[in-house]
């Protein structure tokens, strides 16, 4: 396989493991496929090239029906939910293969992109980091945001100015994550570090685009 | 939790993990490297604090060394700390789960 790497994963949850050397490293596990080659994307007939992957395998009514016919005529299982990796080339893939964890390597560096956990309408402590205002001393203004301008001039608010948002369930890209277990046997592999996301949400991993690569 | 979290958490456990109190006297048998070799170094001291619970639990062991407070963390389970023997129990039993006082104290109103 080409040195770029990719799969989809659904988080499982944190916990440690022991190196040999006796240091604890936190460690997020991934329930990493099994994964499916659901189609194939040419530069000649789709003007780029890309490997899509299916994961989570659906019956009928779970996707829609041209979906499903889609499906029926590349003649692979029909999926929930499919993404597509970019490649150079889409050699040594095959409709119908199927990936899992063995196509990481112990110490391979990826990034790895998930949805952060939803926050709903956050006020700008949450949202941008804010100082609380004091408590006591008469003051009413704990959570409050402050001012937000000045007064006849400018007479008006900025644009940008920080303010309460929905926050949260946002595509979040962790760089440079180290692998640090491949378990085949129970699908599993172990990324150094916190992930985005909450248990059993979706997780894409691809060797990292930048900084050190394996 | 998950129990795939679980499942790798137990195969990492020690089946007879050392069992000992706060309060005890424990020798811990430490493996460390030494250029190419490895050995066991000893620390022996009282044990001032359990914390954590299953996979995750650690204890800290002080001693005193050369008149100077040392105190060190290990992780119950890891490979690294070979086994841990109780030498002797404190001389009563501690009211506190966590023995911190015993930091302000020296000589004989340092024991329990």
């Amino acid at each position: 396989m080409s040195d770029n790497k990719f799969l989809l994963a659904r988080k499982k949850g944190m916990t440690q493991i022991f190196r040999e050397d006796g240091t604890v490293v936190p460690v997020t596990v991934l329930e990493a496929g099994p994964c499916m080659v659901t189609g194939l994307m040419s530069e000649g007939h789709h003007g780029y090239s890309a490997v899509q992957l299916g994961l989570t395998p659906a019956r009928e009514k779970h996707v829609s029906k041209p979906q499903w016919k889609d499906f029926e005529k590349r003649g692979v299982k029909a999926h929930r939910i499919l993404r597509e990796f970019r490649v150079p080339s889409t050699d040594g893939f095959e409709v119908g293969q199927e990936l899992g964890p063995e196509v990481f390597e112990v110490g391979d560096v990826v990034d790895v992109v998930g949805k952060s956990k939803g926050r709903g309408f956050a006020s700008v402590i949450k949202a941008h980091g804010f100082a609380r205002g004091h408590e006591t001393h008469g003051s009413h203004s704990v959570r409050t945001p402050g001012s937000i301008g000045q007064c006849a001039y400018p007479g008006r608010v900025f644009k940008g100015q920080r303010m309460a948002r929905h926050y949260g369930d946002e595509q979040r890209t962790v760089k440079n994550a180290t692998i640090e277990g491949v378990d085949v046997e129970r699908g599993l592999l172990l990324v150094r570090g916190g992930v985005p996301g909450a248990p059993n949400s979706l997780v894409q991993l691809a060797t990292a685009k930048t900084g050190r690569r394996g | 939790m998950d129990n795939i979290i679980l499942e790798l958490e137990k195969a990492q456990m020690k089946e007879n993990a050392p069992s000992f109190n706060t309060g005890d006297f424990v020798r811990v048998e430490y493996l460390i490297r030494e250029g190419k070799n490895e050995r066991v170094q000893p620390f022996i001291g009282q044990v001032i604090r359990l914390s954590g619970h299953g996979f995750r639990k650690t204890f800290t062991v002080r001693r005193m060394v050369q008149g100077e407070g040392v105190e060190r963390t290990f992780p119950l389970h890891s490979p690294r700390v070979v086994n841990v023997a109780v030498e002797r129990g404190p001389n009563r039993k501690p009211k506190q789960a966590r023995l911190f006082f015993l930091r302000d104290r020296v000589g004989k109103s340092a024991q329990l």
